[in-house]
């Protein structure tokens, strides 16, 4: 029964996501177009990325919003060191950088969460602060448009590549199957380790995790490297698909990100949401900043748009959630 | 001595200089139905963690299976078969009944990875030692009371428990429920798993014990063969004296006064149905029924948390409509809950603020500002008026005891002069002192006037405060008695009867 | 949730009583000795910073100017204090005082040309500031709603309407700024009988909402909600009623500190003060607000605000010759945030009061007492 109940969140977003497909392709048929669906695959690529991370958070019960700092700092750090030692070879090695940042930064969030048991909420924001601040003032905060050479072909690199009716080529670059392992492997963890279980049962009651011998700490070290990890890939594959290095980047998308991980079923007090889930919000969600456009709205209206949705798709179950306690009060009052 | 499993030889523990425990004895034998049987306080609870590991004693030996125990470590007892379940199970409410019931066991093993055929396999294997079947695969937060129970006994079961220590598993359980847990208790039994049960229920205690140790202010009083006690003794064996407190009388003005509450065809469906009765100013009227029977429920809807659905409800001779909280308060009806830690007090909050909530409203003066002065004077108005020991009303209520916070509770409504109280469990929780203080409170209380509902488990409870008694099962309210005409015995016997 | 832990909590209390009536202070309450110390930092900030730059810092000039910036963050701070009372947070209040100031703005400049006489300006100034209190209460009634009769946490609501209102912002200026009239800048410039005017409206707001907080029913309620909403129901509080007045208020606050925005800079833009979130939430959590609900009080912010106030300052000050001052201030402010959570981390050194925070997404934590025996694993001599 709990894969039904999983299900009904996804089938709702899925059949969202199959809604405004149908309403998008009415208004502008370009939607329906090979090109739009590679750049709607495209642009959620390191959203995706991103929201796999929050994912493993958000089911543990917290919430993290210094990802996108981590993200940028792995990137420019990255960057910088390849041209510093005017790396010519494979873009692996930058990746293998960019982790090992991310990991690092990850650590720090988990010192704070795990060893003092801080709220999650406020540690992270002090440390989006502490990274974005350190970054711009020590490492700097110039714009970098000559990335290295392995950057610009990794971002090159197509997955498929396909001519169009109008004769012109469209392409889904390789990157997007970076978004498919991570998928595979937070599933992977998620669903087949105990490490993973133990993520879920941390978000569903911590002192029964405690009291049925789950290794809190640990467990709690592993989410905050892991969202590390990826943030520093996804941006380390953001400055690559956007050819430059722009420290001011990325910060300002958390909400986008957590909006998503939070449509796709994904419960803010923890211990529900999964990867498919997230992926199909995601979706949802490039598929509303993306598509604006064509359907002639001008991109102002983003914001609100997002905004809307946000509340919305979490004010239903909440609302829900509140007429289900109401009944419920009756049992517990037994 | 081969068959002792575990040995508890003159155990102390005080915390902060009060002494919880003194002296206390304790064999568990293979395979035993042993009950700990004590009132709140009596030191219950500091014994089940002692034994689980949790807490060391100050004083004392611990043997188990043979073994000696300098420190016990909570792994330990593990180790040797001890599984404790605490009252709220502390189960996953998101995962499924196969997970709560066999992952921890994969944990212990130290794997990394889940292998989710054994999992289902150690789960079904663990359900059918005890005869149940439920659906592996249904999320624990859509399962019911009692079958949480027994997942959580199915998780112990995994463990290798030995034995089985239960903390009050009968609380929220209806009669068939607790029927089919001793089932259960006894084919544990067969198996040769012991079980520890914690109860202050006699009846229950009587039916399944084997032996029983009972405690009252941390010392033991008696550790003997159940067979040899029956509900009177048990009694005076926790309490430490006969009841001897004397009961109410109600003398009902003649020529019809207006009830204060009248209620006719009340009924929220899933809860309880046709429900009418009358309260008048002064009386004291009981509400007595096994879980399930929509006592409480009735009371919640009364006080406007969970509203009946048809009927009407007349009071002081009104039709009235309570849909809400707001419109019992308005009318003068007032609520003190059994769970006074979730639903009464504000823990960490002062004394005086715990007890002008409800008034604050009127506490204030020109502008809508209050003197803080005031405030305190009122807190110690009351504090007074109720016997509510505190060095100073502005220390966190938290600080106080059991039947002090209750007081607290009890302060906070009578602040507001409520023409009627309704009184969920008032004195669970409380020391024998407190608890006879606070019943003569009610009824002074209702001799001025006021109406009391009084919700309660315990039978002497409701004969020695209540004028009259109603009677619910099944949703359904099927008797009222007056409390002069019945004896303990057959009050007991006719709300546990089926 | 469950409800039946009474069997196993009295003991624990009657073993508590006698410890904790003997540790319970005489005269001198927490919340007292929370001042004393924040009082003691701010005057250690101060005279560090005095110390290091002694021609600049501690000159009347720089006392204007410092009394001139930290109003409008200290109110900012007081509207994320009212909701983290609650036990919620309210991460909109930035987004409401920009639309705020925009929508001022624009009023400003249909009503006023540049050249009128300040006579005919008031009208038109006064229109604007209504328009933006306005906004506030809309915007903060929508929170309001959505927190207390919805039922959303206030995390998901309030990023929700952050993204809302900032949206509205950047649909209405297209993305850019828009700007004020001179003849309203004299609530950003301007003195009143020599005190700045910021600095008097945040006096006037502390004081006022000191006096909420305490001497209010409203105010009781509110710290009461944080700490136990299942008590405030059971006791005939309507939760949804402090709620949405919690945050109307913080809206309002909101406001207000729009206006001021939109007064010292000449200008309202869609995404101004975008680290003022984290500098409100540092100076509440300094100032002894527990996130978690029910404790905190207006004086301990106040100190607070001024002890961020000469902290910038004094930085800015000592890193002129370095570029990129703002960053470092993002750094320290970051790192502040955390050192102040880890002090709160050991008991001898809290500076707030209640429950302790637990990891969470600002979900309210478990009562204490309903914990574990904090004596476990005490071992036999």
């Amino acid at each position: 029964m709990l894969k039904q109940k999983l299900a009904k969140t996804e089938v709702l977003v899925a059949l969202a996501i199959v809604g405004l497909a149908i309403i998008f392709s009415v208004i502008n048929p370009v939607f329906l177009s090979v090109r739009n669906l590679f750049d709607l695959l495209r642009s959620s690529i390191v959203m995706g990325m991103f929201a796999l991370g929050v994912l493993v958070v958000i089911v543990s019960g917290g919430i993290d919003v210094s990802f996108t700092a981590i993200a940028v700092f792995a990137m420019y750090v990255t960057v910088k060191l390849l041209k510093a030692i005017d790396f010519q070879g494979t873009l692996l090695v930058g990746f293998v950088i960019a982790a090992l940042i991310g990991l690092a930064l990850g650590l720090i969030n988990a010192l704070f969460i795990a060893r003092f048991k801080l709220s999650t909420l406020i540690v992270t924001l002090g440390t989006q602060s502490l990274f974005r601040g350190f970054l711009l003032f020590v490492v700097g905060s110039q714009l970098i448009r000559d990335i290295p050479d392995s950057m610009t072909s990794f971002a090159k690199l197509n997955l498929i590549t396909i001519q169009t009716a109008d004769g012109t080529l469209a392409s889904l670059p390789a990157a997007v199957l970076l978004l498919a392992a991570a998928a595979l492997v937070t599933w992977l963890v998620l669903q087949y380790t105990l490490l993973g279980r133990g993520i879920y049962a941390l978000g569903g009651s911590r002192e029964a995790a405690e009291r049925a011998g789950f290794p809190i700490r640990r467990i709690q070290l592993f989410i905050y490297s892991f969202v590390g990890v990826l943030s520093g890939i996804a941006g380390l594959t953001y400055g690559s698909l956007n050819r430059q290095a722009n420290p001011f980047d990325i910060v300002g998308s958390e909400l986008d990100v957590i909006a998503a991980v939070v449509l796709g079923g994904a419960q803010i007090t923890g211990g529900r949401g999964s990867v498919v889930g997230t992926l199909l919000g995601v979706f949802l969600v490039v598929i509303m900043n993306n598509s604006l456009i064509l359907a002639g709205i001008p991109s102002v209206w983003q914001k609100v748009v997002i905004g809307v949705i946000i509340i919305i798709g979490t004010g239903i179950p909440a609302f829900q959630q509140r007429r289900a306690e109401r009944r419920a009060r009756i049992a517990l009052a037994e | 001595m081969t068959d002792v499993l575990v040995q508890l030889s003159n155990v102390s523990k005080a915390f902060a200089g009060v002494k919880a425990l003194q002296d206390v004895s304790l064999t568990i034998r293979k395979g035993e139905i042993h009950c700990l049987v004590g009132e709140n306080g009596s030191g219950k609870s500091t014994l089940i963690k002692i034994i689980a590991g949790v807490v060391a004693p100050d004083e004392g030996q611990i043997v188990i299976n043979g073994k000696l125990f300098p420190v016990l470590h909570p792994i330990d007892a593990i180790h040797e078969g001890i599984q404790i379940i605490y009252q709220d199970f502390s189960l996953f409410p998101n995962l499924t009944v196969a997970e709560n019931i066999a992952l921890s066991s994969q944990l212990a093993q130290g794997r990394r990875f889940v292998d989710w055929g054994e999992v289902r396999q150690i789960a079904r294997q663990a359900l059918d030692r005890i005869h149940v079947k439920l659906d592996l695969d249904a999320p624990v937060e859509q399962v019911s009371v009692a079958n949480k129970q027994l997942i959580a006994i199915s998780r112990a079961l995994v463990h290798n428990a030995r034995l089985i220590v239960m903390d009050e598993p009968t609380t929220a359980l209806t009669r068939r429920e607790v029927r089919s847990l001793f089932a259960v208790i006894k084919k544990l039994q067969q198996d040769g798993v012991a079980t520890l049960f914690v109860s202050h229920k006699l009846n229950e205690v009587l039916e399944i014990a084997d032996r029983m140790l009972i405690l009252r202010n941390g010392r033991t009083v008696i550790d003997a063969d159940a067979r040899e006690f029956d509900q009177a003794r048990l009694a005076y064996y926790m309490t430490g004296r006969q009841i001897d407190e004397s009961g109410y009388e109600y003398r009902r003005p003649p020529n019809g006064q207006t009830p204060l509450l009248r209620v006719e065809h009340l009924a929220l469906p899933g809860s309880f149905v046709d429900v009418s009765f009358e309260l008048y100013p002064g009386e004291i009227v009981g509400l007595a029924g096994l879980l399930g029977s929509g006592r409480t429920e009735l009371g919640l809807a009364l006080y406007g948390i969970h509203p009946a659905r048809s009927g009407t409800i007349a009071f002081e001779g009104k039709r009235v409509r309570i849909d809400s909280v707001q419109d019992a308060v308005k009318l003068g009806i007032g609520y003190v809950p059994e769970d006074r830690l979730t639903e009464g007090l504000f823990l960490p909050q002062s004394i005086t603020r715990n007890i002008v909530v409800r008034t604050i409203d009127h506490l204030v003066g020109a502008l809508g500002l209050t003197k803080p002065r005031d405030l305190v004077q009122h807190a110690q108005f009351w504090i007074n008026a109720l016997n509510i020991k505190t060095r100073s009303p502005e220390l966190p209520v938290q600080t106080l005891s059991g039947g002090n916070q209750q007081r607290v509770v009890l302060a906070k409504w009578l602040a507001s002069s409520p023409k009627m109280l309704i009184l969920n469990g008032p004195t669970v929780g409380v020391d024998i002192g407190s608890k006879s203080e606070i019943h003569a409170i009610m009824k002074r209380l209702a001799s001025q006037g006021m109406a009391l509902l009084v919700i309660s488990d315990d039978m002497p409870e409701l004969l020695h405060t209540c004028n009259r008694i109603l009677l619910m099962k099944r949703g359904r309210l099927v008797e009222q008695l007056s409390s002069q005409s019945t004896s303990e015995d057959e009050l007991t016997r006719k709300v546990t009867e089926d | 949730m469950t409800t039946k832990q009474t069997a196993s909590t009295p003991e624990r209390h009657d073993g508590r009583v006698a410890f904790l009536a003997a540790a319970a202070p005489r005269r001198l309450s927490s919340v007292d000795v929370t001042l004393r110390r924040l009082f003691i930092i701010a005057v250690a900030i101060f005279v560090a910073m005095s110390l290091a730059q002694p021609d600049v810092f501690p000159t009347l000039d720089n006392f204007r100017s410092m009394s001139v910036q930290f109003p409008e963050l200290g109110i900012l701070a007081i509207a994320i204090m009212l909701t983290m009372l609650t036990g919620g947070i309210d991460l909109s209040v930035t987004a409401i005082a920009n639309l705020a100031g925009i929508l001022a703005a624009l009023v400003l400049t249909r009503l006023v040309s540049e050249d009128a006489a300040t006579g005919q300006a008031v009208g038109g100034i006064v229109a604007a500031l209504l328009v933006a209190l306005g906004v506030g209460l809309l915007c903060g009634l929508l929170n309001g709603l959505l927190v207390g009769y919805v039922g959303i946490t206030p995390i998901l609501a309030t990023l929700g309407t952050l993204t809302l209102y900032t949206g509205f912002s950047t649909v209405i200026t297209g993305g850019t700024a828009v700007f004020a009239v001179p003849q309203f800048l004299f609530i950003g410039d301007g003195d009143v009988a020599g005190i700045p005017v910021p600095l008097l409206i945040f006096a006037v707001l502390a004081i006022l909402f000191s006096i909420i907080l305490n001497r209010t029913a409203f105010g009781l309620k509110v710290y009461l909600l944080g700490t136990n909403p299942t008590a405030t129901r059971f006791s005939g509080i309507s939760n949804e009623t402090v709620l949405l007045r919690t945050y109307l208020l913080s809206g309002l606050l909101g406001a207000i500190a729009g206006i001021i925005f939109l007064a010292r800079n000449n200008a309202a833009k869609p995404d101004y003060g975008s680290s003022y979130i984290l500098q409100a939430v540092l100076i509440a959590i300094l100032g002894g607000v527990n996130p978690m609900g029910g404790f905190g009080t207006i004086s301990g912010l106040v100190l607070a605000v001024l002890s961020l106030q000469f902290l910038s300052t004094g930085l800015n000050m000592l890193l002129i010759q370095y570029s990129g001052s703002n960053f470092f201030k993002e750094f320290a402010w970051g790192a502040l945030l955390l050192l102040v959570m880890v002090i709160d981390y050991f008991p001898k050194l809290r500076l707030t009061r209640g429950k302790v925070a637990t990891p969470g997404a600002g979900v309210p934590a478990p009562d204490p007492a309903l914990e574990e025996d904090p004596q476990r694993s005490a071992h036999p001599r």
